[in-house]
């Protein structure tokens, strides 16, 4: 009996000894989560650094938070004749959200229509060259489609409906070819994660594949295809260096789309070199970079609603 | 009035339990729970599971699906941990094993686990036995060689591949693939073996195989196995619990559970009249 | 039922119609890529250093240095990326902290890389007086990359079946031990493919290096490999523009005569690394599963 009773407690003792896997267990927790706080810290440093320093042209240079978002005049160097400087960020926003909002309008049409023929119309043809080929092209770097527009859209815009070329315009041709792969696949993701049988039923009840594809399979999608359409936007509102390219970068409100205009992308690429840290011209900066940063959280916040809405349904 | 009376009996029946623990010197009891219950977050799983197991002995676990059968079997070893809250004890040898502070790494090794479905990594077949070894500290190319070559031998799975070791697992049958399963457990030399319906996914022909290897491998383990397949149960088992919606409702020696079941609803299920 | 046959063949007809039009944009472009670009390529073209004013000057410098920045950049984000996706597959709970980090992380992919530029700029080269430098552009890059890389990583994770996970806890290992011998070995040929679309991402990016990496390529010496000499190709310390940032800046500053070739040059060889890695990604991963699973 006694010799039973040592017996449990040396096999207790082993039992509770802390084993090689568990130290091993310990050591992977820590290591794989410090590289995940790593991240996290990253993000919170980013919008901290951008945001304090967008701030300060409201808190330690004073300009109205009014006058930067609805002045018309930016020349930050200058002041008006009240004596205020000239930071009025208005035509940037607009030309920001002039080529989103259009190449937008124009790439949307052409993405769901591809990514319906691929997915619905000729599945065998859309596996073996679309997508491959559109998955292919969502790599291309930006620079690319800017020296294109630079060398193509840029002249054939003033052929064909005068000015120089560069404007807004020419900066939503490039956006849209831009996008227009990005939107174009996660677009046919959103219709492949439509069941099958949705088809099938509708086809039974005697539905031509148009009214199938109308009435059954886009409105399953539609949360999917409204997220793949505004990636696509907070892509081309984001994207600095091909519109820089061809915008013209002169930061007036634009008047007609053919005229040079500018976006906050564009003045910020253009004009961070050229100013000394912490002076007016460059906090100015600061806060227009502060403007993109918000707005891509808000496309950030679309595309939870999104998803949210299409989880209830 | 009649109607009355006999929702009253099956009621009754439910209740009614009959549970044989073993008794026999030759075999003595080397696991055991006691008033262990199993929580999936708020809802109760298992509502008692009260058995003791006898030293190499195969001791059978059946029911429906759903019974609880495969949810006690996987407490036994906490491989319940991440997704339910286990209580009670659970008892090896002597030590309840269902405490914060045991080191569950260690009792894995000794309480080993089968699966539904054969899961050899994606390793070749030596180093699926080899590899938990190494990382235990077995070094040396001899040593490993015997130990590998040893537990394919008692899988009954060395004949078929002694000549291709360094193949990928993934190539094999499913019949072979449980067998190194079962091997790449025994390897470590574990006191018990947990198997969780192992022969389900296996046509009949590696089912019997399989069977032969497990009489065998008790003269070496303890055996515990959950099967949905009576037969099975009948032929390779000495002791059967019967579980039935979160209960043991009978445990006793295989041959009184399916000769002689005290319990209605064992005898409505060894007979085949439901579940 | 006779006006929804005709409304179907019309809305078909278009669809074809529309399809086509995007291919035709699609190949236009491939094709003015390659066909004006290709006649550029020279060993002269890809091997000389650039010329501010003169013509044929080459792309040399700013080859190296997108690959030189390319392997650092993947050499800090990688192990990063893996131990966030191992933490947020393999162990972290299904509570609001694991929600809130994930959001941060999506935030990151979703921020305009121009802002990502702007903060590398910001802490790297003005803060931690780092200059316009090599290591400020991978740590620039490192930042861009990390959380699609995460999430890809996470998706590898996640195609490799939970009883792998299973058989090894039943073995006594550890989590960690699992995923490290068992898990990782088995997702290999997916996060290999991972990898390299994403290291195809980073080559061609732009926006966030012009600030951080700078917009100069001081000549090198391709004999010098003392990290610590300024004209060894491997000093971290150095400004380095790439060929991305090369095709930025001689079309917007427009003083190089040959701008117009040089870009079209530079163009065909991005694109063409481009498909490189996306060709790589998919034989590699394939091939690698298949040794893996075969006999």
């Amino acid at each position: 009996m006694k010799e039973q009773s040592t017996s449990v407690a040396s096999l207790e003792r082993q039992l509770k000894k802390h084993s090689k896997a568990a130290k091993l267990e310990v050591w992977g927790r820590v290591v794989s989560f410090s590289a995940l706080v790593l991240i996290v810290a990253v993000v919170v440093a980013i919008i901290g650094f951008v945001a304090s320093k967008g701030i300060a042209t409201f808190t330690t240079n004073h300009v109205s938070l009014w006058d930067f978002l609805t002045g018309k005049n930016w020349n930050p160097g200058i002041k008006d004749a009240h004596g205020k400087p000239e930071v009025g960020a208005l035509s940037m926003i607009v030309g920001s959200f002039l080529i989103t909002i259009l190449s937008a309008l124009i790439a949307t049409p052409f993405a769901i229509g591809t990514a319906v023929f691929m997915n619905e119309i000729s599945p065998n043809r859309g596996a073996k060259i679309l997508r491959p080929v559109t998955e292919l092209l969502v790599g291309i770097p930006s620079v690319v489609y800017g020296f294109i527009g630079l060398s193509v859209v840029v002249p054939f815009t003033r052929s064909v409906f005068g000015g120089s070329g560069f404007g807004i315009l020419s900066g939503t041709f490039v956006l849209f070819v831009m996008v227009l792969p990005t939107v174009t696949s996660m677009s046919a993701d959103a219709l492949r994660a439509v069941p099958r049988f949705y088809r099938e039923a509708s086809l039974a009840l005697g539905a031509t594949q148009w009214q199938t594809i109308y009435k059954v399979v886009l409105r399953a999608a539609t949360p999917g295809l409204m997220t793949a359409v505004v990636f696509g936007m907070a892509r081309a509102f984001g994207e600095a260096l091909a519109v820089q390219m061809v915008i013209g970068n002169a930061a007036l409100m634009p008047h007609s789309l053919v005229d040079p205009a500018a976006t906050l992308t564009s003045v910020l690429t253009t004009g961070i070199g050229n100013t000394v840290m912490g002076s007016l011209q460059n906090n100015a900066l600061w806060s227009l970079a502060l403007v993109l940063l918000l707005m891509s959280l808000v496309f950030n916040l679309i595309v939870r609603l999104i998803g949210r809405k299409g989880r209830l349904q | 009035m009649f109607v009355n009376n006999d929702v009253q009996t099956n009621a009754n029946d439910m209740l009614e339990r009959h549970i044989v623990q073993p008794n026999d010197p030759q075999h003595p009891i080397v696991l055991a729970t006691e008033d262990l219950h199993v929580f999936y977050g708020k809802s109760e799983a298992l509502f008692e599971g009260d058995l003791q197991f006898a030293q190499n002995q195969i001791t059978a676990l059946i029911g429906p699906s759903g019974s609880g059968k495969s949810t006690y079997l996987r407490s036994l070893n906490r491989m319940n941990d991440r997704i339910a809250t286990v209580k009670g004890r659970i008892m090896y040898r002597g030590v309840d094993v269902n405490q914060p502070d045991i080191d569950v790494y260690e009792m894995r090794r000794r309480i080993g686990m089968v699966f539904q479905r054969p899961n050899p990594f994606a390793k070749s077949i030596y180093d699926n036995v080899a590899f938990a070894l190494r990382l235990r500290g077995v070094t040396g190319k001899k040593k490993l060689d015997e130990l590998v070559e040893v537990s394919l031998r008692q899988a009954a799975l060395w004949d078929q591949v002694k000549d291709d070791l360094g193949r990928s697992a993934l190539g094999l049958s499913g019949g072979q693939a449980q067998r190194l399963c079962i091997a790449r457990a025994i390897a470590l030399k574990p006191d018990i073996l947990l198997l969780d319906e192992p022969a389900s996914a296996l046509d009949p022909v590696s089912t019997s195989q399989l069977e032969d290897t497990l009489l065998k491998l008790k003269e070496q383990y303890t055996i515990i196995i959950v099967t949905h397949n009576m037969q099975q149960a009948a032929r390779i088992s000495e002791y059967t619990a019967f579980f039935n919606q979160g209960r043991v409702l009978e445990y006793d020696t295989t041959s009184h559970i399916f000769t002689n079941p005290r319990v209605q609803i064992t005898s409505d299920y060894v007979s085949g009249n439901f579940g | 039922m006779h006006k929804a046959k005709l409304q179907n063949k019309i809305a078909i007809g278009s669809l074809y119609g529309i399809s086509g039009l995007v291919v035709l944009i699609l190949v236009a472009l491939l094709g003015y890529i390659l066909v004006s670009g290709l006649p550029q390529l020279s060993w002269h073209f890809l091997t000389a250093p650039a010329k501010a004013f003169l013509k044929g000057g080459g792309v040399g410098v700013q080859l190296f240095n997108s690959f030189y920045l390319l392997i650092l950049a993947m050499l800090i984000s990688f192990p990063i990326a893996l131990g966030a996706a191992i933490y947020l597959y393999e162990y972290a709970k299904d509570n609001w902290v694991t929600s809130a980090v994930r959001t941060a992380i999506e935030i990151l992919s979703s921020l305009p890389s121009v802002v990502v530029g702007l903060f590398g700029f910001l802490f790297f080269v003005v803060k931690l007086r780092l200059g316009f430098s090599i290591l400020s552009g991978a740590f620039a890059l490192t930042f861009f990359n990390l959380p699609l890389l995460t999430r890809s990583i996470e998706d590898s994770l996640r195609t490799v079946s939970e009883n792998q996970r299973e058989g090894g806890l039943a073995l006594g290992l550890s989590r960690w031990e699992t995923v490290n011998k068992i898990i990782l070995p088995a997702a290999v040929p997916s996060i290999l493919t991972g990898v390299i679309l994403s290291a195809g991402r980073v080559f061609g990016e732009a926006a966030a290096l012009i600030y951080t990496a700078g917009q100069s390529a001081p000549a090198l010496n391709f004999a010098d490999w003392n990290p610590f000499n300024i004209s060894s190709p491997l000093n971290p310390m150095r400004p380095a523009e790439t060929l991305a940032v090369h095709i930025w800046k001689i079309n917007s500053e427009g003083i190089m005569p040959d701008a117009k070739a040089i870009s079209s040059g530079s163009s065909a060889v991005l694109v063409i690394a481009i498909l490189l890695f996306n060709f790589a990604a998919r034989y590699l991963g394939k091939r690698l599963y298949k040794r893996l699973t075969s006999a």
